[in-house]
Parts: structure tokens; sequence; C-alpha cells
């Protein structure tokens, strides 16, 4: 019975004069996304808001909703009922059996919230608030109005047609992708690093992946975990670019070269580098992990410290304040959960030392570094460019 | 070169019976359970399916019936005959070293009410006669034995089993999970005193989706799929015609010139034990001599991860399964590997070779030499404690 959708963003609209660049990216993203459901649709600004309207016979309500749901920009959406312009008489029974369909269980409280763009109509709004109000009263004896806290607020646009809205979906909020800059996440194949990457992809960000493959000690289906979970962030995110790297040989040559607790943190350090150096290439402006304090060894401040320091941009770590549990909740949400706990091993997992540093020393860990000088800038290089690059779509 | 040593999971399928499964798809599609000419033309092949495998077994055709492969045959033995026969008994003998398609079934009969008794076996992976012979009584209706482990190889004594069984009961049921023995060694269910037999087959370079159950006449069993009657009530649905020829076709094409083929597969498994025998922290479980199987070895590494092991093979497309499919997250420690009783350190060390009649002495070579240069590479980065 939906024919369109009335998108309500929040943040965007107190952009100032830079409101129409975000309008913009938030009408070409909602394309983007509807670009897969099965009908077809117009989006439009209009007024401050933006439109979308089912163009095509017949669509999937469904999957639409589902799509607008993943709209990063957007608060909330209305799914709206347009109907003709055919007297007040039609309008009020048109409007109740919307709100009989709409609302079943008709014990509510209500008011309604007219609205008239095409002045020439007969009624003023407030006419039409009242007017209406009683007729529903009247089809639906157990409503009651309210208006000061309804529990549904029948909305009643007069436009060309008119149109009946009273439901309103949560959107996921943030901000229209596309409308910050690029980051580079650091994507295995856990639970944490694809929350982290929806996460800034929220805040508009556009996301690229660096994942560090380990043949033979991961195996192609580890890999494929990773393409699968970097698919599901690009649902939100749009296409993410993967960069696959194999990073084999640059971890052997740590484990055959540095005392072995250090391993994991020197690997980090050399993961940083090498994710830093696609970032640059792309114009990323800052790299993004899955890191929270005191996860793991590799996550205590001092860990942080020493891996963070072979880094010149900035890295966000969106779910650093976050307990396990919070970034599970997140991943449930969000979908990638099921696919985070396979079990596949990644190339942190292997190798690991039994009682890892979990307080490393910057002066030591370089010292020890001091060891792979002979090879690792040749392994690096090989590393980079043997790197596999896999576009990501949803 | 690529050697696909991975035969005990699945074969190539054989041209003659991808010919004759084109055929049927294509042109002689009928329902064999149709009235008209397409009808008795499909039914005809089904019936030419079930000659084939009967010559094979030496058993009459009516006794074959067609199954969607090993999975379903061994459950429709092993539940369908405990339902049709509880009432004389509830107790059910097999192995701790069963395939998952024979353990589960039972695990879901105890359930339900029924007592199953799991016989032990020997670093060998040979089932232990004496607890046979002790477990047997008169309320036992149904013992349930494969005759070659899919992990190691292992070949059951089943004509010294079948004997034990009947002497104590005759009544009681025998069923024999022959999906890896079937095609690799000659089997005859009458000779053997055999009621039930369970073959697969993709096993034997037919198609996956076929296999077929051998049921003895008269033997008391109850279908598990109910519908049309098809395969008179055993085994309802529309047959899975070309599956069937198929398997019919492989079934029959692996038996000519058996003799030369169960040499090939020993002469190939001999080679593979010599090459593989130079190799330090190597260890090969069960028989290795000619009373296992001609087409198994299964291989321990001192030191080694088998998942490391397999896809360091896979890189020189060397294809292999792991003995127990274990990762950090799950671990899932094999059966048969704990009960031959394999030191905890090679449980999560075991690869598995498995060679099939178009396996070639060259792959073999080739096998070898990779492991020997990659299985000292390897032992050097492994976990230090």
């Amino acid at each position: 019975m939906y024919r369109a959708f009335l998108i309500k963003y929040g943040e965007i609209a107190i952009k100032g004069k830079n409101r129409y660049l975000f309008e913009d990216k938030l009408v070409r993203q909602i394309e983007f996304a509807l670009k897969p459901v099965d009908g077809d649709f117009a989006v439009r600004k209009e007024q401050g808001r933006i439109y979308v309207e089912v163009v095509s016979e017949e669509y999937d309500y469904d999957e639409t909703v589902e799509a607008l749901k993943r709209v990063f920009g957007i608060v909330a959406f209305c799914p709206v009922v347009l109907v003709e312009d055919e007297g007040f008489d039609k309008l009020a029974e048109d409007t109740i059996s919307y709100i009989k369909k709409a609302h079943p269980d008709c014990r509510f409280t209500f008011k309604v919230n007219a609205r008239r763009a095409r002045k020439n109509y007969p009624m003023n709004s407030m006419e039409i608030n009242a007017a209406l109000g009683e007729k529903i009263l009247e089809a639906l004896p157990e409503t009651k109005v309210d208006v000061h806290t309804p529990e549904v607020v029948i909305h009643i646009e007069i436009r060309n047609q008119i149109n009946i809205y009273s439901v309103e979906i949560p959107g996921p909020g943030g901000m229209p992708v596309g409308s910050a800059g690029r980051a580079m996440l650091l994507l295995s194949g856990g639970i944490d690093s694809p929350v982290a990457g929806y996460m800034i992809s929220k805040r508009g960000v556009e996301i690229e992946a660096t994942y560090f493959h380990a043949p033979p000690y991961t195996s192609e289906r580890a890999k494929q975990k990773v393409i699968d979970l970097a698919k599901i962030v690009a649902k939100y995110s749009g296409p993410v670019k993967l960069h696959v790297v194999n990073f084999t040989d640059i971890q052997l040559y740590i484990h055959e070269q540095c005392p072995h607790e250090e391993l994991t943190i020197i690997m980090r350090r050399y993961m940083m580098k090498i994710a830093q150096h696609f970032a640059n290439e792309d114009h990323c402006l800052g790299l993004i992990t899955g890191e929270s304090i005191g996860q793991v060894a590799s996550q205590t401040m001092q860990s942080l410290m020493v891996t963070n320091e072979v880094c010149e941009m900035p890295v966000y770590r969106p779910l650093i304040g976050f307990d396990k549990q919070e970034i599970v909740e997140v991943a449930e949400r969000i979908g990638t959960y099921e696919t985070s706990i396979l079990p596949f091993e990644d190339c942190c997992t292997i190798f690991v030392a039994k009682h890892p540093v979990t307080k490393p020393n910057l002066k030591v860990i370089k010292r020890s570094e001091e060891k792979l000088a002979e090879k690792i800038d040749d392994l690096m290089q090989t590393a980079i460019d043997t790197t596999e690059t896999i576009m990501v779509e949803a | 070169m690529e050697a696909y040593l991975d035969n005990s999971a699945t074969t190539k399928c054989s041209e003659r019976a991808f010919a004759l499964m084109q055929r049927v798809l294509l042109e002689d599609y009928g329902n064999p359970s149709s009235l008209h000419m397409k009808g008795v033309i499909a039914e005809r092949y089904v019936k030419e399916a079930k000659e084939k495998i009967a010559k094979t077994l030496k058993v009459n055709e009516k006794e074959i019936f067609f199954t969607s492969g090993g999975t379903e045959s061994n459950n429709l033995a092993i539940i369908g005959t405990a339902l049709a026969n509880k009432r004389a008994g509830k107790r059910i003998i097999t192995t701790a070293i069963e395939h998952a398609s024979v353990a589960n079934p039972m695990k879901f009969l105890e359930e339900e009410g029924f007592e199953v008794i799991y016989l032990s076996v020997d670093q060998d992976g040979v089932l232990s006669l004496d607890e046979l012979k002790e477990s047997v009584n008169d309320v036992t209706i149904l013992v349930s034995l494969m005759q070659v482990n899919n992990e190691i190889g292992a070949i059951e004594p089943i004509e010294e089993a079948v004997q034990i069984v009947h002497a104590i009961n005759p009544n009681t049921l025998i069923h024999v999970d022959a999906i890896q023995s079937y095609g690799k060694m000659k089997i005859y269910p009458k000779k053997l005193g055999i009621d039930l037999l369970s073959v697969s087959g993709h096993k034997i370079h037919g198609p996956k989706g076929s296999g077929f159950l051998y049921v003895k006449e008269k033997t008391k069993i109850k279908p598990l799929i109910y519908g049309g009657g098809q395969q008179g009530g055993m085994r309802s649905g529309t047959e899975n015609v070309p599956g069937i020829v198929g398997l019919g076709e492989a079934a029959a094409e692996i038996y000519e010139d058996f003799s030369e083929k169960q040499e090939h597969l020993y002469s190939l498994k001999e080679l593979f034990l010599t090459g593989i025998s130079e190799i330090p922290g190597v260890s090969v479980n069960g028989k290795t001599d000619r009373d296992s199987a001609p087409h198994i070895v299964s291989m321990s590494v001192e030191g080694v991860r088998a998942e490391v092991l397999l896809h360091a093979l896979e890189e020189k497309q060397i294809y292999v399964s792991s003995g127990s499919a274990c990762s950090s997250n799950k671990p899932a420690v094999s059966r048969t590997l704990k009960s031959i009783g394999l030191k905890q350190s090679l449980l999560d060390s075991t690869v598995r070779f498995s060679f099939s009649v178009h396996t070639t002495k060259e792959e073999i070579l080739y096998a070898v030499s990779e492991l020997k240069t990659l299985i000292p590479t390897l032992q050097k980065y492994t976990r230090r404690a």
C-alpha cells in the first residue's frame, strides 16, 4: 500500500551552507542502496526533506525497508500512502482504511497533524486536524485523542496528491558515506574489526581494507571469510577495496629472528606499516583498527603505544572503550557476528607465544627489530608487490 | 603437476558413467513410474543398473535399493532395522570408529531407548572379536560394522565377526558399511552372511547423490522416507535415474579387470610408504601390509599441524585430507585416531592420503618428493613453547 518513503535526517540539517553537499551525498547513497532492490525508485530532494517515490508498478516493500535501514545519514523514515484529492469525505475514508491496516490494534491515543503545502485546499490545517480527528474517533471508537503525547501521529500532507503516514522506522543515523573522507581498515577475520569499520563508515567515511593472509598457515577459507565480512560491511559502507597481503614470509622471518614473546607486537608494527603504505597510495586520511584497551596482550596501552609508533597518520579505534560483549552486540546487529565466529585461523592466532609481552618497551622492541635489518625491507616490498586487490561489493 | 590424493573424500566421475548419465538427462529423461514409453525406457535403465550392481555382489537384483548416498544407506539400514525389530530386542552393537553416518544414527537410537554397545579397537584399528563375543546376546537385533575404516584404512574381520554373532544369536542382523571397501575389494554378502550393505556412488567414480543399500530378501526393515511407494515402498521418491545409471555403470566398471586394479593400488601404496619412511618425524597409522585397505594411508608428522601441511601441499596442487578436522576455535578430535591410542601430540598432526585407480606412480613420487622438502621446513616453524 505504501508508494513512497519520507526520509528524515538529523545531523545534516544543521550543516549550514554545506548542507546541500550532505543532502546530495545522501540522495546518492539512497539510490545506491536501492539499486539491488526489486522495484524502481525516484529519489528527490524537496523542501528540506528527501523523498523516495516508487516508480514501478510493483516493488518489494521488505527489501526496500531493509535497504533504507542500512543507509548512513538516515535517522528515520516513514512509509507513505499516496491518495488522490477527491474531497474531504474520501480523504477521511482513505485515512481510516489506512489506519486499520497500519495499526490493526486500534487501542491507541493519536493526533492528526495536517500540513497544507497546496494552499488552495478548501480547509486549513487546523480544520483538517479537527474534522479528521472526529471522523477517526467515529470510525474507531477505541482510539482516543491526545494532542500532547499521542502514541500515534497521523500525518496528512496536502500536495498534488495527499500523503498519509504515521509509522516511523528508525534508520542507522550517522552521516552519508562519502561526506567525510576515506580510511584504511585493518580487517582480520575476527569479531572486532568489521564492527570498527562499520562504526567509522557510519560517520560518512569511505572504507578500504587490508587483510594479512599467511598461507599455508591460514587457509583459502579463512581468506574467503574475510571477503565475506567485507561484503557485509559493504552493505553499509558501499564497495570496499580489499588488499590481501601475503604476510607469511615476514611472519616467519620475525619468528626466526626475534624473541618469541615479542612476535605479535613486532608483527603488528609491520602490519600497520604495510596498511599505511596502501592507505597513502589511495589518499586515505587514517587507519582503522578494532582494538579495545586491554582485550588481549597486544592491546594493552603499552602495546598500543608501541604499535602506534610506526603510524604517521591517525589511527581510529572506535571500539577502544567497548567491552567484548558490547562489540558482540553491534556485530550481531549488523550481521557480521555469524561469519566472524567461523572457526578458521587468522594470522594473529598462529605462532602465538604462550606468554606474549603485555608491557612492551619501545626501545627493546626496536632493538629486536634491528635483527630484521638484513631482509625485512625486501620482504616488505615483495609483500606489497604481490598484494592482491579485490573490489568487494555487497 | 597436480596430484589428487583425496579419493576417500570423493572421486572423479568415470567417463562411461558420465556418458550414460548425459543420455538419461537429455534424451531418455522419463519418470520410471510413468506408464508411457518414456517411463518404460527409464525403468529399464534403473533395472539394468540394479543388475550390474547385483552382479558385482553376487546377489539378487531385487535386493538392491537406491538411496541418495552412503549416509542415507547407513541411516536406512540402522534406523530402519532397529524400528522394525524393536520387539525382538533393543541391543545394537557397533564399533568405536564408525563414520558419523553410523555413529549419529546410533546416538539417535540411544535417545529412543535402544542400548548401543561400542566395541573397542586395537592400535591398528581392528575391532575386538572377544568383546563382540561377550556383547552378543538374545536381545541383540543388529550388529553394524564398517568394512574399511575411512581414516586409517583398517580392514575389519567381517567374516569372523559374523560367525561369532550367528553362533550366539542367528537372528541378529548384520549391517556392513562398505562405503570405503566397495570397489576396493571383492565383497559377497551371501557368502559372508551379511543382511545389509551400504555403498556410496561418488567413492567409486560414480556421481554424488547416488548410493544403494543391499537388503537381503525377507529382512525386516522399515522405510525412512514415505511417499509414492517407489522401489517397493522401501524408498519413496522419483528415482534419481541419472544418479542410478551413473552408479550402476561405475560399479560395473570398477570390477572389470579387478585384480589388476587392486594390484595397482597396493603397489602405489607400497611406493608411497617406502618414500615417506625416509622422512624424519613421520609415522604411519594402522597396518601397512596387504591386510589393510589398498588405497588409504594415514600419516602423522611430529611437530606439524595437519591443516598447515594440508595447505602447504595444496600450494603444490597436492590434495589430501586432515586426519581430524581440528581448528583453534573448535577442536573436533577424530574418534578413530583416539580409539587406536594415537598419542595426544599427533592427533592434530595426521593427514590422510587416498588413491584411486587413476592415480599414477608419477603422482605418488611427486607427492613424496614434495613431502620430503616441505616437512622439514614446516617442522622448523612449529610453535615454540
